[in-house]
């Protein structure tokens, strides 16, 4: 019964949300640059939380997750572009092969851990950042242009919230549960019959896809990509793994809030772009000495703990 | 007969870059097998000693050796520096929070060296004039000879120093179990820091003998071969000395017969299914030893 109450409510407010964007919009108060930024915090939210399913839940270290973002960006303007396919259609294929790599990724992770397996994905993102620059259809080195403006804050705006919820449920379902096993103690975790191998992959799977659809509302946004280190490379990957890690690993509303912040920060920022880079470093470490937790520290911002601030509120995580 | 000879040449400037890598490769390998962290702000020591070296040679008019020295000192200090401050407090925290770590470090250097040296290349002044000499239908240039010889001599001497000193015996102590060592009375503290130092000096010679060769320098140059050299000591087996110089020398050779067979975009992606290729058959490098996995 109280699950279904805070459904409805967060319903509610997404939709308030959402209403509020467009009637600003319609008023004038939101520019079109206002509406963009926030169609790319959408985008952020779903890369960040999905690279959290894999590094925060299941205890991976992926530092590749540009690489599906890549595969999900090309492929969606390939099949636009070159083929008339639907917008949709070709979000939903670029997940689908993004999801296949991110099974490809996950099957040697099985035999890795940690820091290999950390610059395993790096080599995988780099190793489709290299395939692309060299595959001519796809504009090799000169970047693919004239990708048609598809991406709308009302669907970067839904996908993210299906990304959020999708994971979340994931998350508290038995196979969450597991991912969970599996990041506290592999070996307890099999010990208790966890197939460990299944869930490593199911999350690099799944995690992969959502970049991918990420990948494919990106591509449509921006209308240009380009094979650089900062757009699908190395860059891109630390970028979200900054935003995860500032948030909190393993904390959803965290990854939503830092993506949100890290998002917007920069664009009223911009007179000190080039300290940005000075600043986001030494955030990450002192994050690491003193709050290696990150902001949420795992738990979540729940309905009933705003409501209810120190009523020992029942939260998603556990709740101190 | 055209091929074979591109072949034996591409061979000969594979073995002077594999040098470089092999000096980048013992810092990781070094460093890893002490504490277990791939500190990725390695390859920032190589960028910053091409700085040092390029300032010490441009500002303070030092000929070669000196400017080597010089540069050496300095980046080994920012490495030890780096340990005391970003590595150290973590050094009982999860693996994952210090490797988080070490990648905002090296972050960190190259947005500052970006700030204080500038974004744009700078060309590495030629301290020495070049020459080509001609081996029969091959050449070496006198560069890769420079390259040859400072790798050859700082291979000889960190083998000798590992081997046969007491440090070299405290740190193998050290790499092989902590807190034995601790007990044995060995200054753990002490030897981290000596390794870092001896690393970072390694990484800031190949930075200027790279600078030298490829007559540039810019803040992002120690990315790449950083991340290559982390393939090397991979490859050779990490942890292993020896497998570093094996590991560094046959990256760079088939690097550059990609390069002479292929396309020269493909050359970045070697490394890395090199890496992938390894990690999959022989995770614990050619050099290396089949361990247990300790619970």
């Amino acid at each position: 019964m109280k699950n279904k109450l805070t459904g409805l409510v967060w319903t509610a407010l997404l939709a308030l949300v959402y209403a509020a964007v467009r009637f600003l919009e319609g008023r004038g108060v939101l520019l079109p640059y206002h509406v963009q930024i926030l169609s790319l915090c959408c985008i952020n939210i779903i890369l960040v939380v999905s690279l959290n399913l894999i590094n925060g839940f299941t205890g991976q270290f992926s530092i590749g997750h540009a690489g599906f973002f890549a595969i999900g960006a090309y492929l969606s303007a390939y099949l636009t572009v070159k083929l008339q396919v639907p917008f949709l259609a070709a979000v939903l294929c670029g997940a689908l092969l993004a999801g296949v790599s991110g099974v490809a990724v996950g099957l040697p992770a099985l035999r890795l851990r940690g820091d290999y397996l950390a610059i395993a994905t790096l080599g995988f993102g780099e190793i489709i950042r290299v395939i692309i620059l060299n595959t001519d259809a796809v504009g090799g080195a000169r970047g693919f242009s004239g990708i048609p403006k598809y991406t709308t804050f009302g669907l970067a705006y839904l996908i993210a919230i299906i990304t959020v919820v999708a994971i979340h449920n994931f998350v508290s379902s038995d196979f969450g549960r597991a991912c969970l096993a599996v990041r506290e103690d592999e070996i307890a975790a099999e010990s208790l019959g966890v197939n460990s191998t299944y869930f490593k992959v199911l999350a690099f799977a799944l995690g992969a896809s959502f970049a991918g659809a990420a990948g494919a509302l990106f591509s449509h946004y921006l209308q240009y990509m380009a094979p650089t280190a900062s757009q699908i490379g190395f860059l891109k990957s630390i970028d979200i793994l900054i935003m995860l890690v500032l948030g909190g690993l393993g904390s959803l509303t965290g990854s939503v809030i830092a993506a949100i912040v890290l998002t917007i920060l920069p664009e009223f920022l911009r007179g000190f772009a080039e300290y940005r880079m000075v600043i986001y470093p030494l955030l990450l470490i002192a994050v690491m000495i003193y709050r290696p937790a990150g902001l949420m520290a795992g738990r979540e911002l729940s309905l009933s703990s705003l409501l209810a601030l120190g009523k020992g509120a029942r939260t998603h995580g556990q709740h101190s | 007969m055209a091929w074979q000879v591109a072949a034996l040449q591409q061979l000969l400037n594979g073995l002077a870059l594999g040098s470089v890598y092999a000096l980048i490769a013992l810092g990781y390998t070094m460093v890893y097998g002490i504490i277990k962290l791939i500190n990725f702000a390695h390859g920032e020591m190589y960028m910053l000693g091409a700085y040092f070296g390029f300032y010490a040679i441009t500002m303070f008019k030092l000929s070669l050796f000196p400017a080597m020295l010089v540069s050496m000192v300095a980046a080994a200090v920012v490495g030890v520096l780096l340990e005391r401050i970003a590595y150290r407090p973590l050094r009982n925290s999860p693996r994952i929070s210090v490797l988080i770590t070490a990648i905002g470090a090296s972050l960190l250097f190259q947005s500052t060296a970006q700030l204080v040296f500038g974004a744009a290349f700078k060309p590495f002044p030629q301290a020495m004039p070049f020459r080509r000499i001609q081996l029969g239908p091959v050449f070496i240039t006198n560069r890769q000879l420079l390259i040859f010889g400072v790798a050859v001599v700082l291979m000889v001497a960190l083998h000798l120093l590992v081997t046969y000193t007491k440090f070299g015996k405290a740190m193998r102590a050290v790499a092989r179990d902590k807190e034995a060592a601790l007990l044995m009375g060995i200054n753990v503290d002490r030897i981290i820091s000596i390794t870092f130092a001896l690393g970072s000096a390694l990484a800031a010679t190949a930075g200027i003998l790279v600078g030298m060769y490829y007559n540039r320098i810019d803040p992002y140059m120690g990315t790449m071969p950083g991340l290559k050299a982390f393939v090397a000591a991979v490859l050779g087996g990490i942890g292993i000395v020896p497998g570093a110089v094996v590991g560094g020398l046959l990256m760079g050779v088939a690097e550059n017969l990609v390069v002479t067979l292929g396309s020269s975009t493909l050359r970045d992606a070697v490394a890395f299914a090199v890496l992938i290729v390894v990690l999959l058959v022989r995770p614990n490098g050619l050099l290396g030893k089949k361990g247990m996995e300790k619970v």
